[in-house]
């Protein structure tokens, strides 16, 4: 049998067994509606679910990339200073995030498409409920047996279709904002212990630390220059190894110029 | 006719663009039935394009029942042979 009349049948039979149920025609409608309700609060609570945890996830994005921006600005400042080595371990520090900001970047994206499905099937089901509703009462002030009957099995398996699709879509979505609730938190719980803090933690984190000794160490020699006559600490510039060389390169300098 | 994708809505088909979409259906039933799953992730978008192309919405105040009922756009293989093999689709 084709998939199309497959699935067809599996939500009609569903259907047909809530029908069954009541023994008063009109005791379904009235069940139905409140079914319905129900339904639609669930709905615009699935939304607002969806919707926290994507303006978390959103949230640590942003902390991310900051700690990234920040990594990228020692870096450079590393460079400026000859310290391959330390704009090596910044840059490396920085792709560890980009990768996180990434994953959690695509999971952004499904969690936002998720929200505009969720919502859309809220504006559905809210113009089938409200018809349901007028529907309904039409129904039962013009109630005559065999015309009813019909006129309740068609509302009811129609509103029932309606339900089962946006029941999957809420499921889904919940599936997605679980699973990302579960990530996120495990990002918090990173941020939270410092394990990610620390690569940047402010001014105590090593990169700073030895950049601030380097900027520290280059004014000793920009002011011994400047006491030499030199324009410029050319020592720095010589130094890609260690911070201790300067001295010895200076003196270099000038047993090359007594030679 | 009244054709449901799952997801997104209800489309009025006319009959006379039945032939195609089965044959379309057709394609996305063997990719199930040999659990192939890029050729169903095709067969499927197909079929669903080919539903919106020939379709228009039916109106969304509307409660009617449709006739056939599809999986919607971003359904994996093995959940449509999930949804095929239980019963539990409609809640409550």
């Amino acid at each position: 049998m084709s998939l199309m009349k497959r699935m067809s049948l599996i939500f009609k039979a569903k259907a047909n067994k809530a029908l069954d149920r009541a023994e008063d025609p009109r005791e379904v409608l009235d069940y139905s509606y409140q079914k319905q309700l129900e339904m639609l609060q669930q709905v615009r609570r699935g939304v607002a679910d969806v919707a926290t945890s994507r303006k978390r996830v959103e949230l640590q994005i942003n902390q991310l990339k900051q700690q990234s921006d920040k990594l990228t600005s020692q870096a450079q400042q590393a460079i400026t200073m000859n310290r391959e080595d330390l704009a090596r371990e910044a840059l490396t520090r920085k792709s560890g995030l980009t990768a996180q900001i990434n994953d959690l970047s695509t999971q952004h994206a499904q969690l936002q498409g998720e929200e505009e499905k969720l919502t859309l099937a809220q504006q559905r089901l809210q113009a089938k409920v409200e018809s349901f509703r007028t529907k309904k009462e039409t129904i039962k002030a013009t109630y005559t047996a065999a015309e009813a009957q019909t006129r309740i099995n068609e509302a009811v398996s129609g509103i029932g279709e309606e339900m089962g699709d946006i029941g999957l879509a809420m499921q889904r979505a919940e599936d997605k904002t679980q699973e990302m609730q579960a990530r996120a938190g495990a990002v918090d719980e990173l941020i939270a212990s410092g394990a990610l803090d620390d690569l940047t933690a402010s001014p105590n984190d090593d990169i700073s630390r030895q950049l601030d000794a380097l900027s520290s160490s280059s004014d000793v020699e920009a002011e011994l220059a400047a006491l030499k006559g030199q324009s410029a600490p050319q020592a720095i510039s010589g130094a890609g190894a260690g911070q201790s060389e300067p001295v010895i390169d200076v003196a270099s300098t000038e047993k090359q110029a007594e030679q | 006719m009244i054709i449901r994708i799952l997801g997104e809505g209800q489309y009025d088909v006319a009959d006379s663009a039945l032939d195609r979409l089965n044959q379309l259906d057709a394609v996305v039933e063997s990719a199930v039935g040999s659990r192939d799953e890029a050729a169903f992730a095709v067969a499927l978008k197909e079929l669903l394009d080919g539903v919106r192309t020939v379709g228009v919405p039916h109106p969304v105040d509307a409660i009617d029942e449709s006739d056939v009922i599809l999986p919607g756009p971003d359904s994996g293989l093995d959940e449509v042979a999930e949804m095929l093999a239980e019963d539990g689709l409609i809640p409550g």
